[in-house]
């Protein structure tokens, strides 16, 4: 019975509230007139967020674009078309840097699904009340806990002189905070309380009913999980994996207060080019990795919605 | 219909379903193995995120060879250009939580009202920004800014970035953060606009003779306090963290001067780091209190909006 309710709006959930407002607004007035003007000038409340979106994030977008496919000659002063920018940036240092940016976000979003995931499942099979409220507000802070306070915390820890490396004599180990393993520490410090936010509303949605029918199926635990659980979950953990990889793939600031350069990362790549720091006639170079970049997360985004679309009815 | 309000009510409690199926007799044999395992990913992970702020505060107060001393936090106050950068974050965060506010709300309560085919669009234009990073934005809004000087000298829009630009309040950081503040504020508002019939509350005011502005006032934005507060504190903590655009811009707020001072006073800098994480912690304790009451104060179920809030996207 529940499921009757599904099949209609094949999009999402604002379909079945607007029309269930439509059939009850119409019947039972008596001045159909007066109803009908505010919903004809509804539309013009969203419009100074679309102007706004359309000038200050369009304008932007839009230069990165242009910028992009354009080199300016710098003794005339003229802009021709060119697609060396884009070629540019993906050869040689610069792919370096993307293809390094795009590892350690995948590593760190990967590693951060599971644990977060076990967390959250952890905090929410757990009875007490106060484990769960301390969890998710801690989750809460930290997830938010980015960039640069972050980096000078681990740098206090794990850095040349931090606390830890000294107690525990980590550089003789071999342990360096300035690489790639150091920073796939770091982004979890972020990124797993982020997946705890994300999923812990997501296990909250397992219904016990599903998980006590199973059981009265003669299902084992792991036949449930392989055959309800992880189905149901798996938007989430796709969901939570994507905006994780985006929030790594962004991050800027930890890396730049951290590593300088020691690290390829594209982001750091722009950073030096936008200062001027790039050879003569590459100046839109930084525009072309930002194009790549946005390139990037756009496709991972596309991958993720029909997928999350398709499967999030299970869990309204 | 009527199938969807049992299954619904069931979930919003969180808590009693699992208390009312402990009785079962399977249901206690199979809670005894996952103590274990949950006990231990809970104590590892605690490790992990408790020890950097233990080392970072020990760094603090701990100088090898010359023992402990508080000078690091003492000094935070009179410390160069801390007041004027923390004044200056707050200011723009302020305006920030504004904009993105004024920006959102309209658009969101319109879509439920009367534009619902528009839903879809402001969705994605909420959204897009998560698609930008900052880096590749502040790339764009260099070249943007670049423009002025270089084309529009002889007209009045040159004030314009001027203005936009001034370098005791630079509004283009304004802009950009509300840009990037978008897709929360749009997810935090939608969720709690989920929760809550918004037409038939409306049409309840109305019928009794409110005003629009009136009901939007003294009903649409009541039902939403806890996520319009869970929105304000998204946007404060991304705007008083927020180091990527600030810097290539060439502005100092808070997160840009804390790097600034890195270099000569280390035990500073991580002091100051420790100090804005208890701070966000302390914001957002009030904040869920505040949230906590006002759903403890409505009457009808839904304010359940904070825990909710990226459950359903």
């Amino acid at each position: 019975m529940a499921l009757s309710a599904t099949p209609a709006p094949g999009t999402s959930s604002p379909p079945p509230a607007a029309d269930g407002t439509r059939r009850r607004r119409r019947a039972p007035r008596p001045h159909g007139t007066r109803s009908r003007a505010p919903r004809q000038r509804a539309w013009l409340g969203a419009l100074p967020l679309l102007a706004f979106a359309g000038v200050c994030f369009g304008l932007p977008v839009a230069a990165v674009v242009y910028g992009a496919f354009t080199t300016k000659d710098p003794v005339t002063g003229a802009t021709s078309a060119t697609g060396a920018n884009v070629s540019t940036s993906l050869q040689g240092p610069y792919l370096t840097s993307l293809t390094g940016s795009v590892e350690l976000s995948a590593l760190t979003a990967l590693i951060g699904t599971v644990l977060g995931m076990l967390i959250a499942q952890a905090v929410v099979t757990s009875r007490r009340r106060a484990l769960r409220e301390s969890v998710l507000t801690a989750s809460g802070v930290l997830a938010n806990f980015g960039g640069v306070p972050l980096a000078f915390a681990f740098v206090a820890t794990l850095g040349i002189s931090g606390v830890v490396t000294e107690l525990a004599h980590l550089d003789a180990a071999g342990w360096n905070l300035y690489s790639f393993t150091g920073l796939t520490v770091i982004y979890l410090y972020f990124l797993v309380p982020l997946m705890v936010l994300v999923s812990v509303p997501a296990l909250d949605g397992l219904r016990p009913q599903w998980r006590e029918a199973a059981q009265n199926a003669g299902a084992t635990d792991a036949q449930f999980w392989r055959h309800v659980g992880l189905p149901v979950l798996l938007p989430t953990l796709l969901g939570g994996f994507v905006l994780l990889f985006g929030s790594a793939f962004a991050a800027y600031a930890t890396a730049a207060a951290l590593v300088g350069g020691s690290v390829p990362l594209v982001t750091l790549k722009i950073a030096a080019a936008l200062s001027g720091n790039v050879q003569v006639g590459q100046e839109n170079v930084a525009l072309a990795l930002s194009l790549d970049m946005i390139v990037i997360a756009g496709a991972v985004m596309a991958v993720y919605l029909p997928l999350q679309r398709r499967s999030t009815r299970w869990l309204h | 219909m009527a199938a969807l309000t049992p299954t619904a009510s069931a979930t919003s409690p969180a808590a009693p379903p699992p208390k009312e199926a402990t009785p079962a007799a399977s249901s206690v044999r199979r809670r005894s193995r996952p103590r274990v395992w949950r006990g231990a990913v809970l104590v590892l992970a605690g490790i992990y995120f408790v020890v950097p702020l233990l080392a970072s505060f020990v760094f603090t107060v701990h100088t090898p060879g010359q023992g402990v001393s508080f000078e690091a936090y003492t000094g935070i106050l009179s410390a160069d250009g801390f007041a004027d950068s923390l004044l200056l974050s707050l200011g723009l965060a302020a305006c920030t939580i504004a904009l993105s506010l004024l920006l959102a709300v309209p658009a969101l309560v319109a879509v439920r009202l009367g534009a619902p085919r528009l839903g879809p669009v402001v969705e994605i234009v909420c959204m897009l920004p998560l698609v930008v990073p900052p880096i590749a934005l502040v790339s764009g809004i260099t070249t943007v800014l670049g423009w002025g000087p270089e084309y529009l000298s002889t007209t009045p829009l040159y004030q314009t970035f001027i203005v936009v630009q001034n370098e005791s309040f630079p509004l283009v950081l304004v802009i950009a953060y509300t840009v990037l503040a978008l897709p929360f504020v749009y997810r935090s508002l939608d969720a709690g606009l989920r929760a809550v019939d918004i037409p038939t509350l409306v049409e309840a005011a109305r019928n009794c003779g409110a005003s629009m502005p009136y009901v939007i006032l003294r009903v649409v934005l009541p039902n939403l306090r806890s996520s319009l507060a869970g929105a304000s504190f998204l946007t404060l903590a991304l705007v008083l963290g927020e180091y990527t655009i600030a810097a290539l811009l060439g502005y100092q707020p808070f997160a840009v001067w804390i790097v600034t001072i890195s270099g000569s006073q280390a035990q500073t800098s991580v002091a100051v780091s420790l100090l804005s994480l208890l701070i966000a912690w302390a914001l957002l304790m009030v904040l869920s209190r505040a949230g906590a009451r006002a759903a403890a104060g409505a009457t009808n179920p839904a304010p359940g909006a904070p825990t909710s809030l990226s459950g359903k996207e």
